[in-house]
């Protein structure tokens, strides 16, 4: 293993993946250093569902030029990263959701996003299978550019591609520690070795608190426990992701064709519980029932656990700390797939000390000694 | 050519070549890139043979390999899991 690098990246989700293939484009040398193997922590779990729809311009603008970084994905990595664009309906179930999505509408339209809100019978072109009645909703969002990738492809293909361009990528590597000196990253420590290094990057994950308490720095978040599942495959039936605010709820049909889906659990924990349980399994067959009645014909063939990162305004926690060298890129809640291509190339800019495409000074760690201004449009 | 997962269909020369070249050493890595044991049968018949070839190039005992399980274990209805009234 190296014992020297310009950057060492902690956690090969797609994050991690994402900032070293950066990184190593623009000639920096990257180690990323991984406990278990890539795409273990949330990314290998997640609904990798992309959407441009939220409510706080942060997190819309970062989507929004993510998309555009996806879309061209495939050909700048020389990987098929399976993207699919079928949209995400939002449902809106009564005044109150009418009322803040048509403020979210606004904003999003604002920045160029093709959102409008549809009612009952475009609900029911866009995904016949649906039940406006069993979801009791009253309209919808729809966004048409918003969608789908492939969250192991997406990842292996970053990293692949780092790797090409020489960065170092090792599994089964485990941070213990990190030495600082002066106020200044130095070196981290592994259960393989030791590298000498001027920024570590903290993209573990549910786990970014305890590294991030390995220099000294307290974090507000916390890991939440999501469970998802997933059918056995069907003929195709509708493009698009399907989401409730209000019920938590979210579903699509992948690219080999099964329901992929997950929504909170009745015994929701705070923790790093794996155990998967009934209540889920229940509630969620329900809850698809009602939205998509077709559907409860068909088998469920697996459930798993995954851990989202929460921050309490489920905005995510990207860039310097006090201690210097020590840069920040975790906090993703629920939607750290999506972002994943802007954030990586954001954090590059800023390691590479080039200007930033947008600021990021208001996603720093400081933003929690004052007023936070929190996302809404959260769901699972 | 030995056919190594039915649902999936996947064949003893993917997994050997996805082994080498994305230097897998373990089921979890065979599953994300190949889809191996995520078919109908959730692995039952596949994920024994394809331990057996992850043991012959790492070295590593079946013991270290195999895999826990997720439930539900045999596939199940949603009408039927998720009844009427959600209760
Ligand atoms: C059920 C579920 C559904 C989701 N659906 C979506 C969705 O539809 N769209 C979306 O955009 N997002 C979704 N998310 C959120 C998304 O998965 C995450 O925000 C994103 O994957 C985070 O990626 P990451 O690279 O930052 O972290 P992770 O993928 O969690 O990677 C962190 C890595 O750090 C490693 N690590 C931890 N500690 C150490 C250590 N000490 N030393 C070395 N390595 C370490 C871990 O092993 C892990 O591999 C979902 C999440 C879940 C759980
Ligand atoms: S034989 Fe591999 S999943 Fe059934």
């Amino acid at each position: 293993m190296e014992n020297k690098a310009e950057v060492v990246i902690i956690g090969a989700g797609i994050n991690g993946c994402a900032l070293a293939y950066e990184l190593a484009k623009r000639g920096k040398e990257v180690v990323v250093v991984e406990k278990n193997y890539i795409a273990y922590g949330a990314t290998g779990r997640c609904g990798a569902g992309i959407r441009q729809q939220w409510a706080t311009k942060e997190n819309a603008l970062l989507a929004k030029k993510s998309v555009e970084i996806f879309e061209k994905l495939s050909d700048e990595l020389g990987y098929d990263i399976g993207l699919r664009q079928g949209g995400y309906l939002i449902a809106i179930h009564d005044e109150e959701g009418m009322e803040q999505a048509k403020k979210n509408v606004e904003m999003q339209k604002s920045i160029g996003l093709p959102v409008r809100i549809i009612y009952e019978d475009e609900i029911k072109e866009i995904a016949p299978i649906l039940d406006p009645k069993g979801m009791e909703t009253i309209a919808a969002t729809f966004c048409p550019t918003d969608g789908h990738a492939n969250p192991f492809k997406t990842t292996y293909a970053y990293a692949i591609a780092a790797k090409k361009l020489g960065a170092k990528i090792y599994k089964f590597t485990e941070v213990k520690d990190i030495k600082v000196k002066d106020g200044k990253v130095k070196k981290v420590v592994t259960n393989r070795g030791e590298i000498e290094t001027k920024y570590v990057v903290n993209a573990a994950g549910a786990w970014s608190k305890e590294i991030a308490k390995m220099v000294g720095i307290e974090m507000p978040n916390k890991p939440v426990r999501k469970e998802a599942l997933v059918t056995e495959p069907l003929k195709r039936m509708f493009d698009c992701m399907v989401i409730s605010f209000k019920h938590g709820i979210y579903f699509s049909q992948q690219e080999e064709g099964q329901i992929l889906g997950g929504i909170p659990s009745p015994e929701e924990k705070v923790g790093y519980y794996m155990e998967p349980t009934f209540s889920f399994l229940k509630y969620m067959a329900y809850m698809l029932g009602k939205y998509a009645p077709p559907l409860k014909h068909v088998s469920i063939l697996r459930q798993w656990t995954g851990f989202y990162d929460v921050t309490p305004d489920a905005l995510p926690i990207l860039g310097e700390t006090s201690v210097e060298g020590f840069i920040q890129c975790n906090g993703f809640s629920g939607h750290g797939f999506m972002i994943a291509p802007m954030t990586a190339k954001l954090l590059a800019q800023l390691i590479c000390g080039e200007k930033l495409e947008m600021p990021i000074d208001r996603l720093n760690i400081e933003r929690f000694k004052g007023e936070i201004t929190e996302e809404k449009a959260v769901v699972g | 050519m030995k056919i190594v997962c039915r649902c999936e269909d996947i064949t003893e020369e993917d997994i050997i070549k996805t082994i080498d070249e994305y230097g897998c050493e373990t089921l979890a890595e065979l599953k994300q890139l190949l889809r191996l044991g995520m078919g109908y049968c959730q692995g039952r018949t596949c994920l024994i043979l394809a331990a057996k070839i992850l043991a012959r190039k790492t070295g590593k005992t079946l013991d270290e390999i195999m895999p826990s399980f997720r439930p539900p274990v045999v596939p199940v209805e949603i009408g039927l899991i998720g009844g009427e009234d959600g209760e």
